[in-house]
């Protein structure tokens, strides 16, 4: 089992989730996060001050999957969420020990 | 008694009230989260603590018939008697009307020092602060001495926005900058409270200004109209300039703008017409933004600009009221009237006066009432209370919960 972690741009949510849902990905969980990668921030100004927002708007995206729906599971993401532009975001896929459906007690792959 | 002058005066007095709940939120959207309820409370606080001596005291030492022009008498101690005060609407519709202008004078100041005054502290300092600086600056203004010698201020140009302004600039020269200012970055934290506040303090200041005129009349209609149009040209004067300096016109710039033409037209409203309103907004709204590297330059944190929308502002519809004063909108001989209008520079000389001596009364008295606080009390809070914010180190609550 694999937990795939995806940071997009917030307004490609839709897509992606989309996208997964028609791979057949039955559940994921979102956050609002906030981040700096190579795009670095932006500047806003208030009354002429210019502020230097290092810590840009993202969205984070957590899936866990049997390994065998990983690889299609992370392309479809990448193919989603991609606007070919600087601040596309990152995936990454880590190990997960063990998964438990809290409702029934299922366990591994049954709790997915 | 008029009626319908007394339906207008206590129509605007509740225009007025409404003012500083909308300064709260003006602010509050401006400060960082921490410190929201810290704002909101600083300005509804003055609500409370203000009336209540306005009703004691700072009533009669302004209307008071002392007999002379500088301070009032004790006559109408706790509101007592004040159906005897001349005039065709009845005491008590001055005194709901004044007294709401009392409340949001020091509420003004509050832009200047915020995030980092205890709360103990600063309701000292609002008491002491209206009685000692608020009602001498208003008695000299609409019934003393500046007034005797001919100086004009229809709505509180000088006794409201220069004072306070002055008053901001002497509090932060005590208290001193907000921790991490200028380096950490302290944007806005929900301009649309701003928005909000902009709407409830443009829509209360018809009741400020055109109510000033006392009476539902020609002079209050001007009034009306004055205040809005001013309101009008000072935001597009306030984002030509920000749109030619910085590239964008802002939200925040557009709300900035229209308070600084209603600053300016405060002690115009009633002594201007024609296309007056629109250059007076015009002028402030381009001014006020200059100003904004005012406080950059000296390193002064005066964290939401009061010193550039209220004590400039001020000044420049003070100044301004000595050029486009028309005597024939509030009955003036010519030779008193503005400069422009058929009048010499008396006018501008006499407004001029008031601005600088108020000005300066208002910078010192308010200086020796936060150094005295700061030397006993603290004023400030202490370096956690301030990471924490006020909210929670002040009030033990928070302005946002999930």
């Amino acid at each position: 089992m694999k937990l795939i972690t995806a940071v997009i741009k917030p307004f490609k949510l839709d897509e992606v989730k989309d996208a997964l849902k028609e791979a057949g990905i039955t559940g994921i969980t979102v956050g609002e996060v906030r981040g700096f990668g190579r795009q670095g921030g932006h500047t806003e100004t208030y009354r002429g001050a210019e502020y230097q927002i290092d810590f840009v708007p993202k969205v984070s995206i957590s899936i866990v999957l049997d390994d065998d729906q990983v690889d299609s599971a992370v392309d479809t993401i990448a193919a989603a969420a991609r606007t070919e532009k600087i601040g596309d975001g990152k995936i990454w896929v880590t190990g997960v020990e063990r998964v438990v459906r809290i409702r029934t007690g299922e366990e591994g792959a049954d709790a997915i | 008694m008029d009626s319908g002058n007394t339906a207008w005066v206590l129509t605007s007095a509740a225009l007025v009230l409404f003012m500083t709940p909308g300064l709260a939120f003006f602010y509050g959207g401006m400060v960082r989260s921490k410190n929201m309820l810290g704002m909101l409370m600083q300005n509804i606080f003055a609500m409370g603590i203000i009336s209540t001596l306005f009703a004691i005291v700072g009533f009669t030492l302004i209307f008071g018939d002392s007999g002379n022009g500088w301070i009032g008498n004790f006559d109408f101690f706790l509101l007592s008697d004040v159906d005897t005060l001349d005039g065709d609407i009845p005491g008590m519709a001055l005194v709901a009307f004044q007294m709401m202008f009392a409340v949001i004078t020091p509420a003004l100041i509050t832009g200047a020092t915020a995030d980092r005054l205890k709360f103990g502290a600063y309701a000292l300092f609002i008491a002491i602060w209206s009685i000692v600086v608020y009602v001498p600056a208003a008695k000299w203004v609409w019934n003393g001495w500046l007034l005797d010698r001919g100086a004009l201020d229809f709505a509180g140009g000088t006794a409201i926005h220069i004072n306070a302004g002055m008053a901001a600039l002497a509090v932060i020269l005590v208290v001193g900058n907000r921790r991490g200012h200028p380096n950490t970055p302290m944007p806005p934290h929900n301009l649309p409270f701003t928005v909000l506040g902009t709407g409830i303090l443009w829509f209360g200041w018809i009741g400020f200004n055109a109510g000033s005129a006392l009476a539902a009349n020609g002079q209050a209609a001007q009034a009306v109209v004055n205040t809005h149009l001013a309101a009008a040209t000072g935001m597009l004067g306030w984002l030509l300039v920000e749109r030619l300096k910085t590239g964008h016109a802002t939200t925040l710039g557009a709300c900035s703008g229209a308070v600084a033409g209603l600053v300016a037209i405060t002690p115009c409203a009633g002594f201007v017409g024609g296309a007056s309103p629109l250059i007076i907004g015009a002028i402030a709204g381009a001014v006020c933004y200059l100003a904004l590297s005012i406080k950059e330059k000296m390193n002064w944190d005066d964290s939401l600009d009061v010193i550039a929308v209220h004590l400039i502002g001020g000044i420049v519809g003070t100044l301004l009221l000595g050029f486009f004063a028309d005597g024939a909108i509030y009955g003036a001989e010519e030779g008193e009237a503005g400069l422009f209008y058929g009048g010499g520079i008396e006018l501008f000389l006499e407004q001029l006066l008031g601005a600088v001596f108020v000005g300066v009364f208002s910078f010192i008295a308010t200086f020796i009432i936060a150094k005295s606080i700061d030397a006993t009390m603290g004023l400030r809070v202490d370096e956690d209370a301030e990471n924490e914010g006020l909210d929670q180190s002040q009030h033990a609550e928070s302005a946002y919960t999930s």
